[in-house]
This record gives structure tokens, C-alpha cells and sequence, in this order.
């Protein structure tokens, strides 16, 4: 089948939706290769949710087309919906029911051959065989996630929509959490995972940034900082606060941010920057010209936009 | 230690709290005025305990004007109306018992022979007595005005029969219920109200729960259809409302001593109608409902009047037109009429599809609006 042979697990164009006349996602493309860890950026509320609900048919779009896994997201939701394992952003399974229930649920629904064994299996990955029969309702944030992406595992989707599940989770948890997404995608699994975390936004294969409902870039994180066309240096030495409110003033830096004992000072003319940071460059400062970060680039792009 | 006073301010800050959140939710709103409002009409207008103008039919084997007086004195009662004659007893005793009619009035052969040679007579009229509310006064006073029917007949030679015993034998005849007993009225009808109240309420819960709750975003990501969904959500609940009935059916029997005059299956069969004509309602609230409470009100609004206006607590014929044409609308009038025919008339197949019919059809309806209602994405 055609499915097979698409390179892509998620190829749509002109992807749009409004509600109340408010445009939510505006014409956004999409490209995702099969095996990829794809990360998708935006500031809240720039209309991630909302494109995800309508990859996996719960909305639909307004404008657009493409196909998902092969299948016509306009024209084949249910299709869709069997391939595609969907991590809502609330907990979404049922607090009444215990963890075994809620995984039995969904293999049922989905019509998971060797229903008992698949559960089990599923119960076992998540290391809550002895706890099955506690309900989900009463289970901590971080093990809700750990249910919600087991159960989204449990009918083999070929492709993950996950919807900022890191949310709320500790460190450690999230560093587990990511090793097995990268496991799933070494696997052949499709990952599409929102987030707010940059080291998270690291850790994806290629990113998608969006803000205010249009797509501002797209690519891998290199091709990102590219696409931004900022330069950055760093200062390190005393009283950096005082020095940040003085450089924002000045022409030719766009950005200044605090990184623990530094200041990272971004500009998109390189000449310009270093004519505005020439006056601060002597003791006890200390300056390097540093490779920019993703977040600098993030919101470089955010502002450029907004001011369009 | 002592607490600080109540503070104002904080008790204020609640209220004012309240206030808004009660504005914000309109539903809620327009309800606490309609449902007191609906109650105003229903039990300011449409309820009486005193029916007048009840349906009689009247089998006339007897033209005289003694026979023509009687109908006439009945009819100046206002408590009965008379809506025809019928030509047989057996179509009579249908009417009587399909509820077409609450009275049938039998003139036999000869009548005015025997009153001219003051034999008196006998008169049969025969009531509907299962509700013994909605009788009750009209018998009252049909007694009363047996005496005085015949006063401007009785002439010359008859005017020796104008005082006295009345000229004819009024025998009253309840039927279905002859000793009178509310609770064999009440207790087959609460049959209908439970199964009314769970049903709707609980389905109308069973789809906002999820939505409330955000479980719907998972569940409508799944291949899971929405005639699969309803289905799933509906039949668990058919069992509880047959639990229901075996629970009443057992009480009327053995702690009320109804009588069950005709066969249980029957009323299981009917049963089904109903319950799925109100699961229907329930889900098409639940799809019509943002949250729990609305949920919880719009059971609320259907159940209020289907409990006033299904001659269920208030004879139905007592009732002003509108409020009749309101309560034929609803499921629980119509299957009372089915459960109370059943357990008191002898009620078979064919009596209770008669009654039953327009339940099928109002399912159909509310299972068409509640299939269009269900979306199937978050739109």
C-alpha cells in the first residue's frame, strides 16, 4: 500500500482553523518522516493543541489538506484515528477506573488482538503490574503520564501526537520519559511531541516554531539558529543586572537574557552588536562571541513576527 | 487566642464571586427563572382536583324522554360530557377500558315502561375508577341529581313518583378499581415516574461526565463511533431501569397487594418502549448540556411536568386543554396509561401498543436529535 511508501507520517499544506472568527492556526504546512522525533514550539496558546487535534480528526480544519499516515485527514479520520496513539494535555483517561480498566478500555476500543496479554504487556513496561488494580485517579502526576503513554501505546500506533506531556514533571522523570520516546522512535514510531522546555526542543530530531497561529520556522535546530539570523555574546562578571538594563537601551542589542551568572546579549546586524558592546567591553567583564541558543533564536523569531 | 472577626469583606468577595460565575453560566440562569415560572403555570393553572366535562358515552336502548332527561340532567352537572352514543355494550366497555371514555351510561329496554308502572328501574353507570380522584365527584353528584332528573316528566298520572325514592335505580358501577384504593392507582404509576427520573437524569450525566471530566478528547480520538458510544451508554442502563421494574413489580404485589390483572411480559415489552424513549431524552441533554449541573436542570425541566401533567399526582382530565396537549407530548402519560391498563384492565398486546405507540415514536424523535446532537469532534 501507499501508506507504506510515503516518506512522510504527517504531510499537510494550508492547514487552517478559526473559531468565532478568530484565526487559531493559519496556513500552517507540515512535514513529519516516518521515525522522526518532531518538536513542535509556539508560545501558549498559538494554536499547537488545536493542530493536533486536527491531525487526528477531533477537529476539523478549515482550510487545508494533506494526508496523515497516508490517509486523507479530511476524508479518512477513522483510518487515522486507528494509526495514531493521541497524548491529550489534561489526563484523559477515567479517574474511576484502575489502571488495568483503563487499559483494558482502550484495547477494546481499539480492537488490540490478544487483549489480555497486550495489557499485561502494558502494565509490565510501565512497571505498575503490582499496582493495577489502584485507580488512576489516584495516581501522581508523573505516573498519570506514564498511564497515558502506555495507553496510547497499547493498540502499536505508528504515529505519537503528544500534547505537552512533560508538563508538571520532575527531572528525572522526564529524562526517563524521553529516553523512551527515543527508544519508540528507533523503533519506527512517528513522534509528535509540543513543549515549552528547550532541552526538550533539543533532544527532537527537526522543530516546528509557532506563534500566533503562523509557522515561523521549521527544521533542525541548527537550521533554526540559522533561519533566526541573530548573533550572541556572552558577559560574565559583576553587578550583570545593571549592565542588562544599560545595553537594552542601547541600538543594535535585541535581546538581552540572564543564564545564571551570564548575560547572553543578541543582536541581528553582527556589526551593529558589537558597536553597541564595545563601550562595556573591559573589566570586569568578561565577553565571548558565542554560538546563539535555540531560545534566543525562539524569540527573535517571536518578536520579528509580532512586529510584522 | 481569639479569631479575628468575621470579616465582610471576604464573605462579599464570595458573593460576589457567586454572582458572576451565576451570570457566566446562562443555562443555569434562564432555568432558576423558567422552573419556577413552569411551576407557577402547572400548578396555578393547570391543576384541578375537582375534573369536570369527563367523557361519557351513553347506550341508549331506551328513546323515551325519560332516558333523554337523564342524559340532559348528567350533562347540566357539568360533570360529565356526553360524546355519543354508542350502539353496543361491547364498544362501551372498549371505550371504557382504553380510557377513550371515564363513563358509560346504560338506559336499558323498556325503561320508560317500567318508571310509568314505578318499577324503578335500574340505571347502570359504569366509571373508570382507576384513578379514584378523578371520579369521585362526578359520582358525588350524579346520586344527587338522580332524584331530580325526572321531576318535570313525572306528570298527571305519573306525579305520585315525583316524591318519594327516586323513580329508577342509579347503580354505580367502578370498574377496574371498585374498592377505591389509591395505591392501586399510585404505586404502578410510580413505575413510570422512577423509571422517568434515573433514566434521564443518568444518561444526561453519562455524556457531560465526559466531557466535564476531558475523558471525551480521548474517547473521540479513538476509532469508537457515535452510535457505538450511545449504544454503550444506553444499554447498561435498559438493565438497571428492568431492576427498577422487578423492584416495584415485587412491592406492588407483595407489600401493596395491586392486583395484576393481566400479563407481566406485557408490561416488560411496553417497558422497553419507554425506557428507551427517556434514555433517548437523557443523552440528547447530555449532548445539549455544557456541564453536570445543566445536565442535572434539564432532567429537571423534562421531569417536572411529565410528574404534574401525566395524571400521574392530578387526573389527567382535569386538566385545561393545553395542559393535556402538553402532557400527551410526554412518554410518562402514555405509558401510565399502559401500566395501569396492565395491572388493573387486563391489558394484552394490543390494548398497551395502542397506548404505547406514540412513546415509539417520541423515542425515535429524541434518538434522531440526540444521534445529529452527538459530535463527533470537538467543534
Amino acid at each position: 500500500m501507499s501508506e507504506e511508501d510515503a516518506p512522510f507520517a504527517i504531510d499537510v499544506a494550508g492547514i487552517t482553523k478559526s473559531f468565532d472568527g478568530r484565526v487559531v492556526v493559519d496556513d500552517i504546512p507540515m512535514r513529519v518522516r516516518r521515525g522522526e522525533i518532531f518538536g513542535f514550539l509556539g508560545p501558549n496558546g498559538s494554536g499547537k493543541t488545536t493542530f493536533l487535534r486536527m491531525l487526528c480528526g477531533l477537529l476539523r480544519p478549515d482550510g487545508g489538506q494533506g494526508r496523515c499516515l497516508g490517509f486523507d485527514i479530511l476524508g479518512q479520520p477513522d483510518d487515522i484515528k486507528r494509526r495514531v496513539g493521541y497524548m491529550t494535555q489534561r489526563f484523559s483517561f477515567y479517574e474511576d477506573l484502575s489502571i488495568e480498566e483503563n487499559l483494558d478500555f482502550i484495547a477494546r476500543v481499539y480492537g488490540v488482538p490478544d487483549r489480555r496479554g497486550a495489557v499485561a504487556a502494558g502494565l509490565a513496561r510501565l512497571g505498575m503490574s503490582s499496582r493495577r488494580r489502584q485507580l488512576a485517579g489516584t495516581l501522581s502526576g508523573g505516573w498519570k503520564q506514564r498511564l497515558a503513554l502506555a495507553a496510547c501505546l497499547l493498540h502499536a500506533p505508528e504515529l505519537l501526537l503528544l500534547d505537552e506531556p512533560t508538563a508538571g514533571v520532575d527531572p528525572k522523570a522526564r529524562r526517563e520519559f524521553w529516553d523512551e520516546i527515543h527508544g519508540l522512535a528507533a523503533g519506527g514510531l512517528t513522534v509528535l511531541i509540543t513543549t515549552h522546555y528547550m532541552d526538550e526542543a533539543e533532544r527532537c530530531h527537526r522543530l516546528a516554531y509557532i506563534a500566533y497561529g503562523k509557522l515561523l520556522a521549521q527544521g533542525s535546530v541548527d537550521e533554526i539558529v540559522r533561519q533566526a539570523g541573530i548573533f550572541t555574546w556572552q558577559v560574565q562578571g559583576p553587578r550583570l543586572a545593571e549592565l542588562a538594563t544599560l545595553l537594552r537601551k542601547t541600538p543594535g542589542v535585541e535581546q538581552v537574557a540572564a543564564f545564571g551568572d551570564a548575560l547572553h546579549v543578541s543582536g541581528s546586524d553582527r556589526g551593529a552588536l558589537a558597536a553597541a558592546i564595545a563601550p562595556h567591553r573591559r573589566d570586569p567583564h568578561r565577553w565571548t562571541e558565542i554560538e546563539p541558543g535555540l531560545e534566543d533564536a525562539f524569540i527573535r523569531l517571536m518578536r520579528s513576527s509580532g512586529t510584522q | 487566642m481569639t479569631r479575628p472577626p468575621l470579616s465582610f469583606r471576604r464573605f462579599a468577595a464570595i458573593a460576589v464571586k457567586e454572582f458572576v460565575q451565576m451570570r457566566r453560566d446562562r443555562l443555569t440562569f434562564a432555568m432558576m427563572v423558567g422552573i419556577p415560572l413552569i411551576q407557577l403555570m402547572i400548578f396555578g393553572f393547570a391543576i384541578n382536583t375537582d375534573p369536570k366535562y369527563l367523557p361519557t358515552a351513553v347506550v341508549l336502548r331506551d328513546r323515551s324522554p325519560f332516558a333523554r332527561s337523564i342524559v340532559e340532567a348528567m350533562r347540566n352537572s357539568e360533570y360529565f360530557q356526553i360524546v355519543g352514543e354508542v350502539a353496543s355494550e361491547d364498544e362501551a366497555r372498549r371505550m371504557l377500558s382504553l380510557g377513550e371514555v371515564q363513563f358509560v351510561l346504560n338506559i336499558p329496554e323498556d325503561f320508560s315502561r317500567h318508571i310509568a308502572r314505578g318499577e324503578r328501574p335500574a340505571v347502570l353507570l359504569e366509571a373508570d375508577a382507576t384513578d379514584p380522584a378523578a371520579t369521585g365527584n362526578a359520582l358525588a353528584a350524579v346520586s344527587e341529581m338522580a332524584t331530580s332528573a325526572l321531576r318535570h316528566d313525572l306528570k298527571g298520572p305519573l306525579a305520585q313518583f315525583a316524591s318519594g325514592p327516586p323513580p329508577f335505580d342509579l347503580r354505580m358501577h367502578r370498574k377496574f378499581n371498585p374498592e377505591r384504593i389509591t395505591q392501586y392507582n399510585v404505586v404502578p404509576g410510580l413505575m413510570g415516574v422512577v423509571l422517568t427520573m434515573t433514566m434521564v437524569i443518568i444518561t444526561a450525566l453519562a455524556m457531560t461526565r465526559e466531557r466535564e471530566r476531558g475523558t471525551i478528547e480521548m474517547l473521540l480520538a479513538t476509532p469508537a463511533r457515535p452510535t457505538e458510544v450511545m449504544l454503550g451508554k444506553i444499554v447498561p442502563y435498559i438493565l438497571v431501569g428492568y431492576v427498577q421494574l422487578l423492584l416495584i413489580l415485587a412491592a406492588a404485589i407483595i407489600i401493596f397487594q395491586v392486583p395484576v390483572e393481566g400479563d407481566p411480559l406485557v408490561l416488560f415489552g411496553a417497558t422497553f418502549i419507554f425506557i428507551i424513549a427517556n434514555l433517548s431524552v437523557g443523552l440528547t441533554f447530555s449532548t445539549l448540556a455544557t456541564n453536570q449541573l445543566q445536565a442535572v436542570q434539564m432532567a429537571f425541566f423534562f421531569f417536572l411536568p411529565s410528574i404534574l401533567l401525566s395524571g400521574f399526582m392530578f387526573p389527567f382530565r382535569g386538566m385545561p386543554l393545553w395542559a393535556q396537549w402538553l402532557g400527551e407530548c410526554l412518554p410518562l402519560t402514555h405509558f401510565l396509561r399502559a401500566v395501569r391498563g396492565v395491572f388493573l384492565k387486563g391489558h394484552g398486546v394490543s390494548e398497551t401498543m395502542y397506548f404505547m405507540w406514540p412513546v415509539a415514536l417520541f423515542a425515535v424523535v429524541a434518538i434522531v436529535v440526540g444521534v445529529k446532537r452527538y459530535r463527533q469532534t470537538l467543534d
